[in-house]
């Protein structure tokens, strides 16, 4: 393991390394060709947003996932644990059903806001009761899975009797950052960059809550409220990314994984790794999708889980064979 | 060096009432241990203590109320060693022992350089510096246990508490970490409260016993005066013979019954 420990201080930059490949990549890969026939134009205004915005969602759903991870104790919790991406689902849902066909005079887009607030309310909900049971990381958990349960039915419900937006409900729900603009970055990124400062300071936290909730509050810590601020900001900045970019599943999953199978697991190390390996990972996983459909685009979503889960699955087969 | 103090000290679970009125004073640098049978109240005093469980009555140290002081006042005055303490895999030893800096430090700061200097002086003290980079994971139990009382060390408290400490140790181990307790706690003038199931063990190293049967204090003393062959029939249901060395360490054998 002394090679293990020697090698930690390479690992930041070493992902820095990955992430401005991505960017690159990122802005130069399209359906127009490589970026000596593109137009400036094209790659400041359509590419380079679309790559911002996949660096700023990956970042955050990695960040709020690996966060999620710490204060659960749990390695196979994501962001959407204790119902944000449900909640986000019927927001988006209940603009689809009742409000689209005349929002075009409205003086902010009602998508992104309701997905926002619907993910908000859901986790609310599941922490207000989880608390009235005890507040313990398992009731929290059970609280979501019911929260996630009801506002998933009652979304079904509202697409069966409204079947026609079915299909634009589902391509939101898969993620995308295709038609990504400048403004869409401005819009999310004041409250990733707060929600990212605030988990980021609590690190030191996450790490002493690997002990378990018993222990950690032995040596000072308070459980509770740490889980408390840590939940609202990862909550805050996953919900402000829903909002603009659709569900996008398994980057809050995988990266923290991949980051711990080559850093080891110390939320010092994690935390800030997860942000710039989840955004490199986002951006490249933006790629195929542009051009492996002719005429449309594969989701993103769907290209994190085509592309990631082989991967991911080699990753953890090659460390086993290793270890 | 600090003493602890219990005034009516109450512990329930639900219904279940686990501690009745639990009073005694521990002196500054006094090892008190707990004895009784399993749930006669031992851990549930301990915890109550280290403020994991609720409890009614009250706990003081250096007799100043010690549930008025917050968390972070409370471990640097406390630390606790659980009887199965959660170790994560792959967290180093230095990692872990470096955890019982946390009082110390505040919620936006981060180890210090003395924080990091105290723990590796734990660690050279303890003869723990070999274990520093390796995974707690890839330890046997009795270097494991090492490293939990390292990291209480490292916590700078005035008391310590051991729930079951040699519990999952082999004879030698066990014997290893009763001694480094033993030492700390001259060393550093440290008071300690366990609980523990082997009564000569208990007998050998505490200064005074306290026998729980079902939350109430039945008996308390030194180990002559406690481990008698009477009070232990009553209380455990056992047969045993208890010898006096010469020494003055009291032995507890059980008996076989009858064939």
């Amino acid at each position: 393991m002394s090679t293990h420990r020697l090698s930690r201080k390479w690992w930041l930059p070493a992902s820095l390394v990955v992430l401005v490949a991505a960017v690159a990549l990122g802005a130069m890969i399209g359906p127009a060709g490589g970026i000596s026939s593109a137009n400036w134009r094209i790659v400041w205004n359509i590419r380079l947003p679309r790559v911002a915005l996949a660096g700023v969602v990956g970042a955050m759903l990695s960040l709020a996932g690996a966060s999620y991870q710490g204060v659960f104790r749990n390695p196979l919790v994501d962001p959407y644990l204790l119902g944000a991406a449900a909640g986000a689902g019927l927001g988006a849902s209940l603009v689809f059903v009742y409000a689209r066909s005349g929002t075009s005079g409205w003086p902010v887009d009602p998508l992104p806001l309701a997905a926002f607030l619907g993910a908000l309310a859901a986790v609310f909900v599941t922490y207000t009761v989880g608390a009235s049971f005890g507040g313990s990381s398992l009731s929290l958990v059970l609280a979501g899975v019911a929260v996630a349960a009801l506002a998933t039915a009652v979304q079904q419900f509202l697409l069966l009797r409204h079947s026609d937006v079915i299909k634009e409900v589902y391509s939101w729900i898969s993620g995308r950052v295709n038609t990504a603009t400048w403004s869409d970055v401005r819009l999310v990124l004041p409250y990733v960059v707060i929600s990212g400062a605030v988990l980021l300071v609590h690190r030191r936290h996450l790490d002493v809550l690997r002990v378990g909730d018993e222990e950690a509050s032995t040596l000072g810590s308070e459980v509770r409220r740490i889980r408390l601020v840590v939940v609202i900001a990862a909550t805050l900045g996953t919900a402000a990314v829903v909002s603009v970019s659709g569900l996008i599943g398994f980057v809050g999953i995988m990266v923290p994984h991949l980051v711990r199978l080559v850093a080891g697991s110390s939320y010092r190390l994690v935390l800030p790794l997860s942000i710039v390996v989840g955004a490199a990972f986002l951006i490249l996983a933006d790629i195929p999708g542009r051009v492996l459909q002719h005429g449309g685009e594969t989701p993103i979503g769907v290209v994190t889980a085509l592309v990631g889960a082989p991967m991911f699955i080699f990753v953890l087969r090659s460390r086993r064979a290793v270890a | 060096m600090s003493s602890l103090g219990f005034e009516c000290l109450n512990v329930r679970y639900g219904t279940q009432e686990a501690l009745y009125a639990f009073t005694d004073q521990v002196k500054p640098g006094e090892w008190l241990c707990l004895i009784g049978p399993n749930g006669a109240g031992k851990s549930s005093a301990l915890r109550a203590v280290a403020g994991i469980v609720p409890h009614r009555g009250n706990i003081t140290v250096d007799g100043a109320p010690l549930f008025e002081r917050s968390p972070r006042r409370r471990a640097a005055l406390v630390a606790y060693v659980p009887q199965s303490p959660l170790m994560p895999d792959d967290m180093t030893g230095g990692e872990y022992v470096l955890l019982g800096r946390n009082p110390y430090i505040g919620y936006f700061g981060s180890e210090t350089k003395h924080d990091r200097a105290l723990v590796a002086d734990v660690l050279d003290r303890l003869d723990l510096r070999a274990f520093a980079d390796r995974r707690l994971g890839t330890l046997s139990g009795g270097e494991r246990q090492r490293l939990v009382i390292a990291r209480a060390v490292a916590q700078e408290a005035p008391i310590l508490l051991l729930d079951e400490p040699t519990s999952a140790l082999d004879i030698g181990h066990q014997q290893q970490a009763l001694e480094l307790v033993d030492r700390l706690r001259r060393e550093h003038g440290l008071t300690v409260v366990s609980a523990m199931h082997d009564l000569t063990l208990a007998g050998l190293y505490a200064d005074r016993l306290a026998l729980l049967h079902q939350g109430h204090v039945v008996a308390s003393g030194d180990a002559a005066h406690v481990l008698r062959p009477e009070t232990l029939s009553e209380f455990y249901g056992v047969s045993v013979s208890v010898h006096h060395e010469p020494d003055g360490t009291v032995v507890v054998v059980p008996r076989r019954s009858s064939v």
